[in-house]
């Protein structure tokens, strides 16, 4: 039997970065705020300090940040006539937990979405002909939402972070030594961008010879120290090459713990419960009202804690299951095409090439999360497709996130993967050798979906959630086309030898790829096509909002963290300054 | 001769009240934080807006009084709430914990007459005609006026009602028989306000002079204590030791006190915990939660026109270090604090203090550079500068050679000078901070 604590006016489920967004929204406002976290609680000198975090086994391997799958985990097939099995070891992609979570381990990597990106149906149908959104029975849709909406909100996201970076477009006009093909920004990043190493610099004069626009990579890793809006302090990036899977021990790397939490944490109406997990979000009787959540804490007890508004902020495969769980929306049905609940999962489309240098060393280990020099003059729709046969694009990065040395030991073509020509070729390429990151789009799929599993259930004893997907034709063709391109400038910049690694065959839940999930609760302009409106308010329980990645309707070639945090910006401030003078449906159906 | 053992005895009880009162230390002087910080939220009591009324302008005197005197260092433990007390103080001869001082009538000072509270600010006596203990520092807190002795009793009674009973002191004899504190303070006041105050003097030193041996209580700890525990007479400010961190020199000593520090440094120090030469740990980071980053910038400014105002102190000689020591010292800096204070140790601004012409590192006591590797330390949280920026421990890591290494590599360059540390000395200090057992805890390793 739950017991009934206080209600509060916003419990908010999951507490990383569009928790702790959100959060600090409504605390600010003056609501009386509740988050409720399933994992710990995580600081970096107590969790990730520079003793410590640069252990590759631990963070990395031995998974020390990241989701228990032995506690909970999913079930995953390709296509619905295969049965789904859960998750045992992670693989693919890296589930986080606990304070901050995914936050903690990114790479810091601060993308905005082309204005295209957000028209995905209507643009490349007005270019490229109708069947060019429904070939391979994609089921792209346009957002909802766009670009010029969500552009002072993404600004927000900068301020917070202090994004290092150099603009391409301010206000319209385009600026040398910024990406070209942006969206019109209003503002400057708040740092420069990051000195560029020996790689990305090689990367980029190659890029620039071929005639592409090569500029330094966004960064949520600092080029400088920096005090934000909330008073907050980051510093100045070391380039340990410690950040993907890992804590940032020298408060360089932008993190909910970073910028949000000294100033939140000390708020009297925030208050945050760890190692609480929600269960369920419990609906009134006619079900158009949320009533509070069910949750459990680490000692096994149940509580339901009464609130008036219920901000889903979970990572987005969590947010899908809670919606199925507590029957928000209709559970989408890929036979029918029918419901919308778990439809248009899809996923991020990864490739890369490996350069090898005889003369230049490298020295791969002077790295950081989003140190690059990137060209996007194949990403989204930057460039022309007719004829190609698909939508959608990649941004090439020459990247050095680190030389961590298990994961991040590059070897030619043909070099067994151990013995003693193995340690040869590691020997001789460790100092000489990058990659280069392709990071494709990932077009929503009739496929591909999220729904509750039928046999396997969690701890608690609810079903797991099914993930269904695969790459369609579409993928496979743009990754090929943009690995390709990304081979020219590898050349171009006269290695010895480079390595495709393409993306081939069916998606695989080993080795990885990208914890960037998306969909499954998709935002759209009607409740006949989308979960969430604009505000990223249910259509069916008014006083549900659910965060994150799983509102996009596909996916962009860009990491979705800005997007999840400028989307996370833009719910509050309607929440704030419409819901709370009338709660209610704030998009007329 | 019975006189003179009657003259050492009352001698031996002193020295043990004076060993307590200056040994007093935190419970749990090693641990991180592994929770949020919850005591930040309490201390935002004292920013809450009084709201007008009758007896407003007393309540609001009253409550920037209470930031003043930093009671909330004390009168707030771990996890409880403002001004109920709980905080135990660890002594050779026991723990004393702090009072509750909340509203509550039963618990706390609810039902105190206005001359009850003067008599216990002024002259360390309880509601209940008991010495109190000067850890509570009322040979300072007796200069505040009768006015402000009601203002902040008016105040605290305004304060939420904390039903809460901290636990008895757990004291042994003598320290147990309060009366022996009566011996004490024949002998052991620190001086007063406008005692010495020179000739010409401004109106925001003489404020600064105010706030610094008055409500601030400042030279508690950075006076350097004699044999009876009273401030050594004519080493004011020269820096103490307290919980085993040491308290620096506030003179105009360029190696060790504020010599090199602008008006602007101490200003923004007091406001923020941090500046571009040093940040506040440990005590002193308490002290800017708790009061100097609610004060005013007029108060904060005074502070500084008075400790510049200090003459600086004399320069103590330092002895060679061995030249190997450095050298070890040096690559275990390389190693174990380049993350964050970088490789020339110019540390980044308001982060990372620099460690070249560090007051902290060239103190003639190595205790506070000792206490701050082995154990960590966080700054001070303030309302504009909220990030508990945070040097983790290395106990677990580095061994006591290599510490004391690389204190003395750190003691000994870019500028600094201050004589070597022995591996010895880091066991001492390991040892009272019950840090013996390197062990891999949450902190630093898999488990």
């Amino acid at each position: 039997m739950a017991t009934t604590l206080k209600p509060v006016d916003v419990v908010i489920v999951g507490f990383g970065w569009t928790g702790a967004i959100v959060g600090q929204q409504l605390a600010d406002a003056g609501l009386e705020v509740l988050a409720l976290e399933r994992g710990p609680w995580r600081d970096t000198p107590t969790d990730f300090a520079t003793g410590f975090a640069q252990d590759e086994l631990r963070y990395m391997w031995r998974h020390h940040l990241f989701q228990n799958v032995s506690d909970d985990t999913l079930t995953i097939r390709n296509n619905v006539n295969q049965t789904a099995l859960p998750m045992r070891h992670l693989g693919s992609f890296l589930l986080g937990t606990g304070v901050g979570s995914g936050g903690v381990h990114w790479n810091g990597q601060i993308w905005r979405f082309l204005p295209s990106d957000f028209l995905t149906k209507s643009h490349n149908e007005q270019r490229y002909g109708k069947n060019s959104v429904t070939d391979y029975d994609l089921t792209v849709q346009d957002w909802g939402v766009t670009y010029e909406e969500l552009e002072p909100f993404y600004n927000q996201f900068d301020v917070l972070c202090g994004t290092s970076g150099k603009a391409g477009n301010l206000n319209g006009q385009i600026q040398p030594g910024g990406n070209p093909f942006e969206g019109s920004r209003s503002a400057e990043y708040p740092t420069p961008p990051m000195p560029q190493t020996y790689g990305p610099t090689l990367f980029g004069k190659a890029a620039a010879e071929l005639g592409r626009h090569p500029f330094p990579h966004p960064t949520g890793n600092l080029s400088q120290p920096y005090v934000n809006n909330l008073g907050a302090q980051l510093g100045a990036c070391t380039y340990c090459g410690f950040c993907e899977k890992f804590g940032c021990g020298n408060y360089s790397k932008a993190s909910p713990q970073t910028t949000v939490l000294p100033y939140l944490m000390a708020k009297p109406n925030f208050t945050l419960r760890t190692e609480s997990e929600v269960l369920k979000v419990e609906l009134s009787p006619d079900r158009k009202h949320a009533t509070g959540v069910t949750y459990v804490n680490s000692a096994g007890e149940e509580f339901f804690q009464p609130a008036s508004i219920v901000i889903l902020s979970s990572y987005i495969l969590q947010n899908v299951r809670l919606l199925l769980l507590s029957g928000i929306g209709t559970p989408y049905d890929p036979q029918t095409g029918a419901g919308v609940v778990g439809k248009n999962y899809a996923y991020q489309t990864m490739s890369s090439v490996n350069v090898f240098f005889d003369d230049k060393l490298i020295n791969p280990f002077i790295g950081a999360g989003a140190l690059a020099t990137v060209v996007d003059d194949f990403n989204g729709d930057n460039f022309d497709h007719s004829g190609l046969g698909f939508i959608g694009g990649a941004y090439i990065a020459g990247m050095i996130t680190g030389g961590r040395p298990i994961e991040m030991i590059y070897t030619p073509q043909g070099t067994p993967a151990w013995g003693l020509a193995w340690k040869h070729a590691a020997a001789k390429n460790y100092l000489r050798s990058f990659s280069l990151s392709v990071h494709g789009s990932c077009m929503s799929h009739r496929g591909n979906y999220l729904d509750l599993d039928p046999t396997y259930r969690d701890v608690h004893g609810r079903p797991m959630l099914r993930m269904t997907f695969d790459f369609s034709d579409n993928e496979h063709k743009m990754s090929d086309y943009l690995t390709d391109r990304a081979a020219e400038i590898a050349k171009a910049m006269n290695p010895r030898e480079i390595k495709l690694n393409r993306r081939v065959g069916s998606w695989n839940v080993v080795p990885y790829q990208t914890t960037h999930n998306t969909g499954g609760a998709i935002m759209g302009d009607s409740p006949a096509n989308s979960v969430i409106n604009k505000y990223l308010q249910s259509w069916d329980v008014s006083n549900v909002f659910s965060m994150g990645a799983g509102a996009f309707p596909q996916n962009a070639g860009y990491n979705p963290t800005g997007t999840v945090a400028a989307l996370a910006y833009h719910s509050a401030q309607a929440i704030l300054q419409q819901y709370l003078k009338n709660p209610g449906p704030l998009v007329q159906a | 001769m019975r006189m003179l053992l009657r003259i050492v005895g009352v001698l031996v009880v002193l020295s043990l009240i004076a060993g307590a009162y200056f040994a007093w230390s935190l419970n749990h002087v090693a641990a991180l934080p592994t929770g949020p910080v919850t005591s930040v939220a309490a201390a935002r009591i004292l920013l809450k807006p009084i709201p007008d009324g009758p007896n407003a302008a007393q309540l609001r005197q009253g409550q920037y009084l209470a930031r003043l005197g930093d009671c909330l260092s004390c009168h707030l433990r771990a996890d409880g709430d403002a001004f109920a007390g709980g905080l135990g103080l660890n002594t050779p001869f026991g723990v004393i914990y702090s009072s509750n001082i909340s509203s509550d009538p039963e618990h706390g000072i609810g039902h105190w007459t206005p001359d009850q509270f003067y008599r216990a600010m002024h002259d360390g006596v309880d509601a209940q005609g008991q010495h109190l203990y000067p850890a509570f520092p009322y040979p300072w807190f007796r200069n505040l006026s009768r006015e402000d002795d009601d203002a902040l009793l008016a105040y605290l009674k305004t304060t939420p009602p904390v039903a809460y009973q901290p636990p008895g002191n757990e004291l042994f004899f003598p320290m147990n028989v309060r009366a022996s504190v009566a011996l004490w303070n024949v002998i052991s006041l620190p001086p007063q306000p406008g005692a010495q105050t020179p000739q010409g003097a401004s109106p925001e030193w003489i404020r600064g002079e105010a706030i610094v041996l008055g409500p601030g209580h400042c030279s508690q700890c950075h006076t350097p204590r004699n044999p009876f525990g009273a401030d050594t007479r004519g080493k004011a400010f020269q820096g103490g030791l307290l919980d085993n961190f040491v308290s620096p020199d506030l003179t105009g000593n360029e190696r060790t006190g504020l010599g090199r520090w602008s008006i602007d440094d101490i200003t923004e120090y007091l406001h923020t915990g941090r500046n571009t030469r040093a940040a506040a740990g440990g005590p002193m980071g308490d002290v800017v939660t708790y009061s100097t980053s609610m004060m005013t910038d007029e108060d904060r400014h005074a502070i500084a026109v008075y400790l510049k105002s200090l003459p600086a102190s004399a320069d103590a000689d330092s002895t060679a270090a061995d030249p190997a020591s450095i050298k070890r010292g040096a690559a275990v800096f390389s190693d174990a604090c380049t993350a964050c204070h970088l490789e020339n140790a110019v540390g980044q601004p308001t982060l990372f203090p620099p460690l070249g012409n560090n007051a902290v590192a060239q103190q003639n006591d190595p205790t506070g550079v000792l206490h701050i590797i082995l154990a960590g330390v966080r700054v001070g949280p303030s309302p504009t500068r909220p990030s508990p920026l945070t040097m983790p421990s290395f106990a677990w890591k580095l061994t006591d050679q290599q510490i004391a290494d690389v204190s003395t590599y750190i003691r000994n360059s870019w500028g600094n000078r201050a004589s070597p540390v022995t591996a010895a000395d880091v066991a001492k200090l390991r040892s009272k901070l019950q840090l013996d057992e390197a062990r891999l805890t949450d902190n630093s390793g898999d488990h």
